[in-house]
């Protein structure tokens, strides 16, 4: 579905010198899978999402995929603030595309009445949901999410993941989500990619069996021992460098 | 509340234009001769006569084509060279230096030379128009596509929109606030560029009749023809161009 080799991505850091981001990374996404994409702040997640996306050309490599309805959610929402967000979602439903029931996908994502609101009546946590809701409206064949649940509550967290899982589930849509909430990630996914060092590359590409989490997430500790014994399960960002 | 305070600035215009007519009023009384500076109902009078007689609904229809004609093509041709120099340096670069000159050129200039290259016409009348009141709408909406938003810019090509429904929704929207700011400096500087237009070349309009009452120094003809079209601007302004501000920037207050 999605053949994914970086050779090299670099960004001209001030003074004109070229520092490589990404390295030597290749993976394949098939339908059904739900992959976590997980690494510390700032090591270049969102910048392979936006290659993923068409969005960054400037690298050596390549992104084969065929004609599959991407839908996508931003670190923040992007819902243009001069339409109400019935109307954002309808934006991006394009000639071709099958038509949503927006009221039934704004239930999904526990906005029931706000189809008739505009962005800035929102809150953040409104606003991402709204953004994840945008994402399904095009009926996606693949999912790319970045950082989908920053800034909600837990309980919200759970709701939407399954929302996420339910719409893989039903479609066989792939999922490619950025996080790096990894206790979160490993509930959600059946595949874990993490990236780590300087140039990022991919330093580990796990399978998650049904109820394989805790087994991941030894492996991890293990392999790169940066999380905080008893705590939240989120890595420590200096360790993955 | 908000009903109540657009009710208090109806009211405070009005009053403003009763001052306006009351201060001229004084002045024509005191004024050492009444062919200087006629009274409110004189001008009124005047120019209800000469809307019976047909003289200045006819001058009015041909400076108000010409007004938007060369308005319209100032803010569509303005506008499109306006976005490229705003989102291309390269284009920029090449376009500054032509759209500083422009600026910087007389309208006087303009005209003349304008009558001189195309003869004296229409066509000349309009594009010395346009020459003259372009530029100013390219810097106004150069500075608006210099400030779209990267981020909404990145959400379109991420939902692969179309072209056109990326201008429609994504990209007018944020450069409307320019758009209608440029329009409406725009269509104040234009219809009084065109008149000076009229005035040195044209055998109708606004700008004629106004030539013509000069040369017999007929104060109330000119106070009656120049008011009553200033009035019918400020008519366009608030009925047209302020109701689509407003809706242009409803999005914003309507929280």
């Amino acid at each position: 579905m999605f053949d994914v080799r970086i050779e090299r991505k670099a960004f001209v850091a001030a003074g004109g010198v070229r520092r490589d981001i990404l390295r030597d990374i290749g993976f394949s996404i098939a339908p059904g899978e739900i992959i976590a994409l997980l690494g510390a702040s700032g090591i270049g997640k969102s910048t392979m999402l936006r290659i993923l996306l068409g969005l960054d050309s400037a690298f050596d490599g390549h992104v084969r995929h065929g004609p599959v309805r991407i839908g996508t959610m931003f670190q923040d929402p992007r819902l243009l603030p001069w339409l109400t967000v019935a109307d954002n979602l309808r934006l991006v439903v394009t000639d071709g595309m099958p038509s949503p029931d927006l009221g039934v996908l704004l239930d999904r994502v526990h906005l029931p009445d706000a189809g008739g609101l505009y962005p800035r009546q929102l809150s953040l946590g409104m606003a991402r949901r709204a953004a994840l809701a945008r994402a399904l409206a095009v009926s996606p064949e693949m999912l790319v999410l970045d950082e989908p649940f920053a800034s909600l509550d837990p309980r919200m967290t759970a709701a939407l993941g399954a929302v996420v899982a339910q719409w893989s589930r039903d479609t066989g849509a792939a999922v490619l989500l950025a996080t790096h909430d990894l206790a979160h990630a490993l509930q959600l996914a059946t595949r874990v990619l993490v990236l780590a060092g300087t140039p990022a590359t991919l330093a580990a590409d796990i399978a998650v069996a049904p109820g394989g989490a805790a087994a991941v997430l030894d492996n991890l500790k293990s392999r790169f021992g940066f999380f905080r014994p008893g705590g939240d399960g989120l890595p420590v960002a200096a360790a993955w460098d | 509340m908000r009903r109540a305070e657009g009710r208090i600035a109806a009211r405070d215009r009005l009053l403003s234009v009763g001052g306006f007519v009351a201060l001229w009023w004084i002045g024509s009384r005191v004024a050492a001769s009444a062919s200087l500076l006629p009274s409110p109902g004189a001008v009124a009078i005047f120019a209800w006569r000469e809307c019976l007689n047909g003289a200045l609904p006819r001058a009015f229809g041909a400076t108000l084509a010409r007004v938007l004609i060369a308005f319209a093509l100032a803010m569509v041709g303005g506008g499109c060279i306006g976005y490229l120099a705003g989102r291309s340096p390269r284009a920029n670069a090449w376009l500054d230096p032509w759209v500083a000159i422009a600026l910087n050129l007389p309208v006087l200039v303009v005209i003349v030379m304008a009558y001189i290259w195309v003869g004296l016409n229409d066509t000349a009348a309009v594009l010395a128009v346009v020459i003259a009141k372009a530029p100013t709408v390219v810097v106004t909406v150069r500075e608006g596509a210099r400030t779209l938003d990267a981020g909404l810019a990145e959400m379109a090509a991420a939902f692969r929109l179309p072209r056109w429904r990326r201008m429609r929704f994504v990209i007018l929207p944020q450069l409307l606030p320019y758009l209608v700011a440029a329009g409406r400096g725009g269509l104040s500087i234009t219809w009084k560029i065109v008149l000076v237009v009229e005035l040195l070349g044209r055998p109708d309009g606004v700008g004629y009749m106004l030539n013509l009452y000069f040369q017999n120094f007929d104060v109330t003809g000119i106070l009656a023809y120049g008011l009553t079209f200033a009035g019918a601007m400020l008519l366009v302004e608030t009925f047209i161009l302020q109701p689509l501000e407003r809706r242009a920037n409803r999005w914003r207050s309507d929280v």
